[in-house]
């Protein structure tokens, strides 16, 4: 049994590792997506049109206005006079960001050695608004340095209000989201693909017509697959740890246990996609419109789930992807314990299990 | 003991509204160590037939036993001892032609060396291409490896699906070679085949047509079962030659068959030179006519128009 | 000149190699007009890329040949438009009726609509598929495709017809009802290339030729060749030949 297992498995890699073409897509497909959004995202600002309010209007706060209005990364729109005037310039979407500064800066600065710089960002952009914030905070700290060599040091505290999406959201919640995609479309596409490729060659009739029993050229099936998406996540959380520097915040072999739960998953709907096709073509259909699209529609990864109409959001519970992409948001980013998923697992491992009974009810054992 | 026995077994599909009758409650004993052929067209129902012995299908009626061993109930341990090679081309095109076999002979927890002796005489054909994968090979090549895999377990019954379709006449000579040679070492051969001419080559035949044996029996006992007269009649413009054997009133299914034409006389009284004077009074040149023994072809023409009518 | 009048096909030198492999290796030959021309050859022998070839499909890497006066390598689209094709592998729409699979091929060699009626409504009595012309394709017994198959490759009453194994797998009486049609379109003027895997239709032809490892190794009547390698059927030429191969892969 172990030997036929074996043979099967060697099989299988075989049949992976001569497609070299698509065993470069499967590899080189996570690095690029984590890439491109990654870059995507990261994006240098530049001239982002901004707003400063400086009621002050002394040496000091001339000279930070000034110092400001120089850098390359900012256009300020106007100076604006009132507090009214930025809600206003904001809704309308003329500036990125608001910098305000206290009433009486220099006073502030040269009784208490201390002022408070407040950044107000449209933080609907996270990306763009931590940038930003970046960069003033940067130039505030420069003009701070410059103004203390002579004097007693001065401290300027700066403080930022970000609008319409305070936790910063969405800023880099796209490596879960791909995470849920690639190990979807290798484990469900790929699989489904490989048994219904042997059922249009004909090879599916001579397996099923020896003694192999049925459930083993399942498993053998996919274990490839299942090695294949465990380097395919090494390597997305590498990329996402070494070039975009975001930290694994929770444990690491939380993160892979549950990963390997969503590639089980993954493998099982490939299977039960593969028990109700005949070829190919209509298998890769399945997958990408019947798994693909829905993921990334209702997982919360594109779209936040908590805007849609009800029965959208009802609709977004039956997607497995959704789950684990709520799993490893909690773990990768807000550094979560278990304590806090296990309901998430509970489901997921739920329907792991009532797709599993599903396909190996449906798997026949006959070609009628 | 019969190595296949099936008893009044009907199968029908249906796709849509339509169903298709592909197996007609037909009955069928194939003895132990027998070379048997399943003749007919394409449609005929010989896939059907094939799969459900090979417990891949199940039948909507009647009952079916290979090895002794019920299709239906024991289909897992009929599984262990049968050799199937499908229809269409069953290997894996990008395993070597080594990589097929050994894979093969793993799942049938076996290996090459253990059951070497009897395939030895086709392996050694294939041998010098083992490296070359299985899909750069020619048809001929397929036939042999595929043939290989499906006698690697040493089963007692091999079951062939259209094994020479698309194969040029040399291929299919060899390949006819070598199942009389794996018969001699004790097998038990079913053959289904499109070919008409293969029929000589089995010890008994079954003709099948649309889901219905016309006949079973040995080839030269079909032939012996259909003594009607018989004529072949050439001249140097087949085209025309058809057209006037036709019009003339003295014979019936007057068909091409090869160089000659065959066609049968209305009655044992018409003689066949009446038909040599009328087709010269056609001008035809070069007329060759004479009375021939039918061939297994003829037969299943015959049987087929019979059935088509009735 | 005196040849593009009498001759369908007139192949000289025709060459094609793939990498280090020569698949057809400078063969010559003529098609005459009205002709039926049997092409034979083991698998891998090199029919398919000469037919290939000679349809336009393929460049040849020497060699030159006119079909229907056309020149394979500069005039590949006059060629096809000239030339009927019919395969056993791929010939008819299945999910499309027989009325429709007609329009489309009436309509792809750009025929006008009471032309196609026409030849439908001719087409469909020849067969006796009057009351078919609404069924779909898919549905209609393998014998009655390739049939129609035949019909609707000659639909634009091409002046020759490539025919690829057109009778695998038919049952003895529609195959010597197709080959009827075969005949008929030749007494017409249709010119036929056909090849098979059916020793006994190569009796049917005009003239045969017979391909070994990529060269043409007989070229004649069938009656000419039997008397030639002295054996009472072309299958039996065909066997000696074939054994002569040294080519064994595809």
């Amino acid at each position: 049994m172990l030997q036929q297992f074996r043979a099967f498995v060697k099989k299988e890699i075989l049949h992976i590792w001569r497609d070299k073409r698509t065993l470069f897509i499967l590899f080189g497909m996570p690095i690029v997506q984590i890439t491109l959004f990654g870059f995507a995202l990261t994006n240098e600002v530049k001239n982002a049109s901004i707003a400063i309010l400086d009621p002050a209007k002394d040496e000091m706060s001339a000279k930070l206005t000034s110092r400001i209005s120089a850098s390359r990364y900012f256009e300020v729109e106007r100076v604006i006079v009132s507090p009214s005037q930025i809600d206003e310039a904001f809704r309308t979407g003329k500036i990125k960001m608001a910098v305000i500064l206290p009433p009486r800066f220099s006073e502030e600065l040269l009784h208490t050695n201390t002022a408070t710089v407040q950044f107000i960002t449209d933080a609907s952009d996270p990306n763009v608004a931590t940038t930003l914030v970046n960069y003033a905070s940067s130039i505030i700290h420069d003009y701070q340095q410059e103004i203390t060599q002579s004097q007693l040091p001065y401290t300027i505290h700066t403080e930022t209000r970000m609008l319409y999406n305070p936790q910063l959201k969405g800023a880099f919640n796209f490596v879960p989201g791909v995470m849920a995609m690639i190990l979807l479309l290798v484990c469900t596409m790929m699989t489904s693909i490989s048994i219904v490729k042997e059922k249009e060659t004909g090879t599916m009739e001579v397996l099923l017509a020896s003694p192999l029993p049925p459930l083993l050229i399942i498993i053998a099936k996919a274990i490839p697959y299942l090695i294949l998406s465990f380097v395919n996540i090494a390597s997305i959380l590498l990329l996402s740890v070494f070039v975009l520097e975001l930290p694994i915040a929770g444990s690491l072999a939380l993160l892979l246990a549950e990963s390997i739960l969503f590639t089980i998953t993954a493998l099982t709907l490939g299977l039960l996609i593969s028990t109700i096709t005949a070829s190919q073509q209509v298998a890769m259909l399945i997958s990408l419109v019947g798994m693909f699209l829905p993921t990334l529609m209702f997982s919360g990864f594109m779209f936040p789930i908590e805007n849609m109409p009800l029965p959208l959001q009802i609709i977004s519970n039956i997607i497995p992807a959704k789950w684990y992409y709520i799993i490893v948001k909690a773990v990768m980013i807000k550094g979560l314990n278990f304590s806090f998923i296990w309901k998430e697992t509970l489901i997921l491992t739920g329907m792991t299990l009532l797709l599993m009974a599903l396909a190996v009810r449906k798997f026949k054992v006959r070609l009628d | 003991m019969n190595a296949i026995s099936v008893r009044n077994l009907s199968k029908s599909y249906t796709t849509g509204k339509q169903t298709v009758e592909a197996l007609c409650n037909i009955s069928l004993q194939v003895a132990a160590g027998e070379l048997f052929g399943i003749i007919g067209p394409d449609g005929a129902g010989k896939t059907s037939l094939l799969r459900i012995l090979a417990t891949l299908m199940q039948p909507n009626a009647g009952q079916a036993s290979v090895l002794g061993l019920d299709t239906t109930k024991d289909y897992k341990a009929i599984r262990q001892k049968i050799g199937y090679m499908p229809g269409r081309f069953s290997l894996y095109q990008d395993l070597s032609v080594e990589e097929n076999l050994d894979f093969f002979a793993t799942i049938f927890k076996t290996s090459i060396d253990a059951n070497y002796q009897l395939i030895k005489d086709i392996y050694e054909q294939i041998a010098p291409f083992k490296k070359r994968k299985a899909g750069k090979l020619s048809g001929g090549m397929k036939q042999k490896l595929a043939l290989c895999c499906a006698l690697i377990h040493k089963p007692s019954l091999l079951l062939l699906d259209e094994p020479t379709t698309g194969v040029d006449v040399m291929s299919r000579k060899e390949f006819w070679d070598m199942l009389a040679s794996l018969q001699q070492q004790g097998l038990t051969i079913v053959v289904a085949t499109p070919y008409m001419d293969e029929a000589s080559l089995c010890d008994r035949i079954a003709l099948l047509d649309r889901g219905n044996f016309l006949e079973i029996d040995t080839p030269s006992g079909i032939i012996a079962n259909h003594q009607s007269t018989l004529w072949a009649v050439k001249s140097d413009n087949m085209y025309q030659l058809l057209q006037d054997t036709r019009s003339w009133s003295g014979v019936t299914n007057v068909f091409p068959f090869g160089e000659y034409l065959h066609c049968s006389p209305h009655s044992s009284n018409t003689d066949i030179k009446e038909l040599e004077a009328y087709l010269l009074s056609k001008k035809q040149q070069q007329i060759v006519v004479k009375q021939i023994e039918p061939q297994i072809e003829d037969v299943f023409m015959h049987l087929m128009n019979k059935h088509h009518v009735s | 000149m005196y040849h593009e009048l009498n001759d369908m096909i007139v192949a000289d030198k025709l060459t094609k190699t793939f990498g280090d492999f020569t698949a057809v290796d400078a063969i010559s030959f003529e098609v005459k007009k009205g002709e039926i021309f049997g092409f034979l050859g083991a698998n891998g022998a090199g029919k398919s890329t000469a037919m290939r070839m000679l349809c336009g499909l393929l460049q040849p890497s020497s060699g030159s040949a006119r079909v229907a006066g056309h020149d394979i390598t500069r005039q590949s689209e006059k060629i096809k438009q000239t030339i009927g094709y019919m395969s056993q592998k791929f010939s008819l729409y299945e999910d499309l009726t027989v009325k429709e699979n007609m329009r489309l091929y009436g309509g792809i060699y750009g025929m006008n609509l009471t032309a196609i009626k026409a030849k439908t409504a001719s087409i469909a009595s020849a067969l006796h598929l009057q009351e078919e012309l609404d069924t779909l394709v898919g549905s209609l017994p393998l014998g009655w495709k390739q049939k129609l198959a035949f019909s609707v490759a000659m639909f634009h009453s091409p002046p020759l017809v490539f025919l690829d194994e057109p009778t695998g797998g038919v049952d003895p009486v529609t195959r010597r009802e197709f080959w009827e049609l075969i005949y008929a379109a030749a007494h017409e003027g249709t010119t036929v290339f056909v090849t098979t895997h059916y020793m006994d239709e190569a009796e049917y032809c005009d003239r045969v030729c017979i391909m070994v490892d990529g060269k043409i190794q007989a070229l004649d009547k069938p009656g000419a060749l039997r008397q030639m390698y002295n054996t009472n059927s072309i299958e039996g030429v065909f066997l000696q030949l074939a054994r002569t191969a040294k080519r064994m892969a595809d």
